[in-house]
């Protein structure tokens, strides 16, 4: 083993590394902003919306996340030089840059597969809470806002923060879009020093602790959160 | 349209016989890795359960460190250092070196990974066989294996099946990562479909049509087992 390519390539893997972690923020924050209404529409949403957002947790969750990346990247990137006036406009550098495509495949299946789990998770709230809060004169925006979501992220927040380290580890797929993330940091540290293990061990530390760093700080979270007394 | 239709024709030079290709070398990949994936969690969850400290310390790492790590990093390191341990073991029994082909080598680096969450899988399903049915099984005097034949295993099935049905789509959209090393199998050969012809946006869709088709049938095939092995149990909900 030889460690000496380290100290030149660090910086580069702290460049890597805040990018790892915009990507998984945006990724989580965007996708379970998109989550909630899936979720919901599936649950009490007039037919052709459940439908809707049915067909589309199937399809996220029935391919596979390189796949829609690619897609979005390459595919649907492809389209936009065809449209004239495009480069001229404001819109062509953020288009041009790799990251947003990768910040929205990754919120697309963040989407999918926590608003399946959303699904559930409303569904799962008693109807006995539903119908008192309405009793007790709330809108049904207010039942959604005080009492539906909040007890559906409460029952369901062990199972989303086990899909966000999920996410964590589907980031390095950024890499074969051309984002430099922690991986993409490793595999040109391999391309350039022709060493196979070191890179890649230093790599699955890092990831390693990130993993580490979550579960206890989504334990921290969930013990914070107040259960009810489970009878 | 006429285009399309054109570029994903099943003979050159359309591009769809290689797709068609592609999704065989994923499925073959897939299965193998699923079948070794659950000798694995076999070996595993029965290590965990019976095995001594030093074996249940092991198979802890194993599990921990592999689901720990993002797929695409094990995938690489599993390759690399599985083609170096079996070409050192082959050199030093007198051998040439070789190069592991693509589909068994894609087979054991995900049959690796997926050992991991089938141990798990496997673990928790034994620890929900009610303890009564194992004492009655040993009580009329079965051994201990053939308790294990004949009442644990089975028992433990409808409690494992949809674990392990996530498990097998998991491995068919983990396939997809195989591409990234080289492997022909479909997301590789949809790449470079894309790329030969410049039609990228169609060939990716048709790819995720390929992709969701084989899950679909995969979930209708597991619920069909699913209902089978839950024939006699009460039902739920």
């Amino acid at each position: 083993m030889d460690w000496s390519w380290l100290p030149e390539y660090l910086p580069r893997f702290g460049e890597g590394l805040w990018l790892t972690i915009q990507l998984l923020v945006y990724a989580i924050v965007i996708g379970m902003t998109l989550a909630i209404p899936i979720g919901l529409a599936q649950v009490t949403g007039p037919r052709p919306l459940a439908w809707l957002a049915k067909a589309f947790c199937t399809v996220i969750r029935g391919t596979p996340l390189l796949i829609q990346l690619w897609l979005i990247y390459y595919g649907v990137g492809s389209l936009f030089p065809s449209i004239p006036g495009i480069r001229e406009s404001f819109l062509w550098p953020v288009l041009r840059d790799a990251f947003p495509y990768a910040v929205l495949a990754f919120s697309l299946s963040v989407a999918g597969y926590e608003g399946e789990i959303l699904r559930g998770a409303f569904r799962g709230v008693p109807k006995g809470e539903l119908e008192a809060a309405r009793a007790v004169g709330m809108s049904r925006f207010q039942v959604l806002r005080r009492v539906w979501l909040p007890r559906a992220l409460q029952n369901s927040f062990p199972t989303l923060t086990g899909e966000f380290i999920l996410t964590l580890k589907a980031t390095p797929l950024a890499a074969t879009i051309t984002i430099f993330e922690v991986y993409g940091v490793g595999s040109i540290v391999r391309q350039e020093t022709y060493k196979i293990y070191e890179p890649l061990l230093f790599v699955a530390a890092i990831y390693l602790c990130l993993a580490g760093i979550l579960v206890l700080g989504f334990r921290y979270l969930e013990n914070r959160i107040p259960q009810p007394s489970r009878s | 349209m006429e285009n399309a239709l054109e570029l994903l024709a099943l003979s050159p030079p359309g591009w769809g016989g290689n797709l068609l290709r592609g999704l065989w070398n994923t499925f073959l990949i897939a299965f193998g890795a699923y079948i070794l994936g659950l000798a694995l969690g076999l070996f595993g969850a029965f290590g965990k359960i019976y095995g001594g400290p030093v074996l249940r310390g092991v198979l802890t790492t194993y599990t921990t460190l592999i689901r720990a790590i993002p797929e695409l990093v094990l995938i690489l390191l599993l390759y690399y250092l599985g083609t170096d341990l079996l070409n050192i073991a082959l050199t030093s029994m007198g051998f040439e070196r070789m190069d592991i082909s693509g589909l068994w080598a894609g087979i054991y680096v995900i049959g690796f990974v997926q050992g991991a969450y089938s141990t798990e899988v496997l673990r928790g399903a034994f620890h929900a066989v009610p303890y009564g049915q194992i004492e009655a099984a040993r009580a009329i005097g079965m051994s201990s294996f053939k308790a294990h034949t004949r009442v644990i295993l089975p028992a433990m099935i409808p409690f494992a099946l949809p674990g392990l049905a996530n498990l097998w789509l998991i491995a068919t959209k983990e396939t997809a990562l195989l591409a990234v090393v080289g492997f022909s199998e479909l997301a590789l050969l949809t790449k470079q479909a894309a790329g030969a012809t410049k039609a990228y946006f169609l060939f990716y869709v048709a790819a995720a049509v390929l992709y969701l088709m084989l899950s679909l049938t995969s979930q209708g095939l597991f619920s069909l087992i699913e209902r089978y092995y839950r024939r006699g149990q009460p039902q739920q909900g």
